[in-house]
């Protein structure tokens, strides 16, 4: 009990307990072997930050290093699941989906429905995501509203170990294509984490926080950001709830909505660029739904319309923060018609 | 208490991830006489809220704590006194452990739950305690050892007490065999010797007492005594949509209302019980394991296996506890039982007697093992 693992080590072991538990499971992707054309295992650094580490000596050929051409493996990945093996391909980052947009919209996420309900594409695709690294702006962007867009694909957001660790393990055991979010900045955030193997369904939201006056819907890194500022505003009196959207689709309207009727206040908070991302989604949703519950506009804390910035100083002040999140809260929570 | 001997009256630790709590009301004023057991000071966690007992008995001579403070396990929350030590004393006591008092190392000295064997099962059990007459305590069904939190260390005072996780519970293997009383019966009787114990006092909750009653029946040799609380086994009826509904809920909105009929009070529900109790719920074979056991358990929408009368044939003492609101197992099957057994009826509260009424049920036993 109690026992505390990184964030990154609970992707790991989601990995390796259903590789354990079903044959049919392989992995895939750049570098998640490591050390390509060497026999050694001792060069297998298992992905760029070491998050596949040690799979490829437990399971050699189930663990695939691919070329660099994210269009043939995560084509590969698809057929492969339409075939009967369940794979989790690994998309280094986020922002390179764009090449392989018709292998995941147009093929995987339409496969079911395009063969009367006959074909399954049991395939996961995992990919870091987010801000806050340096990485400028090729290699930091948030993407899940693009995915969420797509009927056919499920998209996950994990925040904690425990949820990393117990979604991974559910996107695997589902029969749909899956985009599996995982924001770099989390990797090493710790938590406790069964050592069993277990599953957390999809679509069900997390309330990580309690509270009557402001409810904050967010997601991924985000929840800890929004966290802290609920812990510095419930110092001056104001309680908020947070909830924790865990999977943008299935999306748990009904948590949203009942935490809204509650406390009549709310702030969306997503990391994403302000356009056609969850904030404006879950925004309608609440106006079309919970209207009369309302007390006071709904807000949204996002990134700007801009590319995330390479510059340190642009950055941080192009990520929703606590201070900025505290405001928004303070703004709505003061607000009187 | 010897005269001028100050105690001080600590923050509790309730289960094995208790850091801190919350401190609610002082249900006993200043230069008050207490007595060991009281109940002193309501404290919340984040799980659960209940009372920190009295320790000794003395005159409560200083609450340190006040409401609403946050304080770590093992923290001060007041100070226990006879009337004549001055109030100098007192304060200076009090001066010196806050002065002193490092939270953090409290944490690594917490209770590490421990692993062994029973024909092929890991099972997971929390030790406290030394010396004495041992005792075993069982968990229900869908419980843990954790469902013990509040009474574990007050029944470890004076003996070594062994909490376990029954199979497909907590922390055990999920292999839950045929499923029967019988079966946990034997795994029960099969885990003694590993953990160097030839007889035990049991006392069961619910499915437990079941276990701990068939135990008695099939292997007397091993039960120095017996305390049943809302014990199965001892009446037909069992609240069947109660077992159902905690089986196959799988969402925190449909599994709550399940839960609350496990309390008198149901505000004690919080929302990290039921995350808690989902977590558990999302582990490979619960489900299987649970089902199982409920369908073994429960036949026709009757409790399969009724001892009722052949508690005659149990020569070792054998006490029931019953709350009068439990609505998963009536309290009615506490009447009409051989009066060679003790029966106690708690007023107030609900199945979950051992949390809701920790300090009575605490006391009733520690006065019924001697």
């Amino acid at each position: 009990m109690a026992r505390t693992i990184t964030f990154q080590q609970a992707i790991n072991e989601a990995l390796d307990q259903e590789m354990a538990r079903d044959a049919t499971v392989i992995i895939m992707g750049e570098d998640i072997a490591g050390g390509a054309g060497t026999e050694g295992e001792s060069d297998a650094w298992g992905g760029v930050l070491g998050v596949t580490k040690g799979l490829y000596p437990k399971y050699g050929d189930r663990v695939m290093d691919t070329p660099i051409t994210e269009s043939a493996f995560v084509g590969a990945a698809i057929g492969a699941a339409t075939c009967g093996l369940r794979p989790v391909v690994e998309l280094m980052f986020n922002d390179f989906l764009g090449v392989c947009f018709d292998q995941i919209f147009n093929q995987a996420a339409k496969f079911r429905y395009m063969f009367g309900g006959k074909a399954e594409t049991p395939v996961v695709v995992r990919t870091m995501f987010g801000a806050g690294i340096r990485a400028a702006a090729q290699h930091s962007q948030s993407l899940y509203s693009i995915f969420t867009h797509i009927p056919g694909l499920k998209c996950v957001v994990p925040s904690t170990p425990y949820d990393a660790k117990g979604l991974l393990i559910q996107s695997i055991r589902e029969n749909d294509p899956i985009i599996f979010f995982e924001h770099k900045q989390l990797y090493q955030l710790e938590g406790e984490v069964p050592e069993e193997s277990y599953a957390v369904p999809l679509g069900e939201a997390n309330i990580v926080r309690e509270g009557g006056d402001v409810t904050i819907v967010t997601l991924g890194r985000m929840v800890h950001v929004a966290n802290d500022a609920a812990v510095s505003l419930a110092g001056d009196g104001i309680e908020c709830e947070i909830v924790d959207l865990r999977t943008t689709s299935p999306l748990d309207e009904e948590t949203i909505l009942e935490s809204v009727e509650n406390t009549g206040r709310v702030v969306v908070v997503d990391e994403a660029t302000p356009r056609c991302n969850m904030a404006t989604d879950i925004s309608a949703l609440i106006a079309q739904n919970a209207f009369g519950a309302l007390k006071a506009p709904i807000k949204m804390v996002t990134a700007p319309h801009a590319p995330v910035p390479f510059s340190d100083v642009l950055e941080d002040l192009y990520m929703p923060s606590a201070d900025k999140i505290a405001a928004t809260v303070r703004e709505v929570s003061e607000y009187r018609p | 208490m010897s005269e001028g001997d100050i105690q001080k009256l600590t923050m509790p630790k309730w289960g094995l991830t208790m850091t801190e709590g919350r401190v609610v009301q002082w249900l006993v004023p200043e230069g008050a006489q207490i007595e060991v057991g009281d109940e002193v000071v309501d404290i919340e966690t984040e799980k659960i809220a209940s009372s920190a007992e009295a320790p000794v008995s003395g005159v409560l001579r200083r609450q340190v704590a006040k409401v609403g403070d946050l304080v770590p396990v093992a923290g001060l929350l007041g100070v226990i006194a006879d009337e004549s030590v001055p109030d100098e004393s007192i304060d200076s006591f009090a001066n010196a452990f806050l002065a002193t008092f490092e939270p953090e190392e409290v944490e690594t000295r917490g209770p590490t739950p421990q692993r062994t064997e029973v024909g092929g099962r890991s099972l997971r059990y929390l030790s406290r305690g030394s010396g004495g007459e041992p005792a075993i305590l069982l968990h229900g069904f869908g419980g843990d050892l954790n469902n013990w939190l509040f009474n574990h260390d007050a029944l470890a005072a004076n003996r070594s007490v062994y909490a376990v996780d029954l199979p497909g519970h907590g922390e055990s293997s999920k292999d839950v065999g045929d499923g029967t009383i019988r079966f946990l019966t034997e795994v029960v009787n099969d885990l003694m010797p590993t953990i160097g114990l030839s007889k035990a006092h049991f006392v069961g909750h619910s499915l437990g007492g079941a276990v701990a009653l068939n135990l008695a029946l099939t292997h007397p040799e091993r039960v120095a005594s017996m305390t049943l609380i809302a014990s199965v086994g001892l009446g037909p009826e069992i609240n069947v949509s109660f077992v159902d509904g905690f089986v196959n809920a799988r969402r925190r909105t449909e599994i709550r209302p399940h839960l609350a009929q496990l309390f008198a009070d149901s505000s004690l529900i919080t929302r990290q019980l039921v995350e808690d109790v989902l977590k558990f719920k999302r582990l490979d074979g619960v489900q299987e394991a649970l089902q199982t056991i409920a369908e073994r358990l429960i036949v026709d929408g009757r409790q399969e296996m009724i001892l009722k009368d052949r508690l005659n044939e149990i020569s070792a003492p054998v006490m029931v506890i019953w709350g009068d609101q439990d609505r998963i197992v009536p309290v009615a099957h506490a009447e009409g039982i051989a009066d060679s057994v003790r029966v106690e009826i708690i007023r107030g509260a609900g199945h979950m007697v051992q949390m809701e009424a920790a300090s009575e049920v605490n006391r009733l036993i520690n006065s019924f093992l001697g």
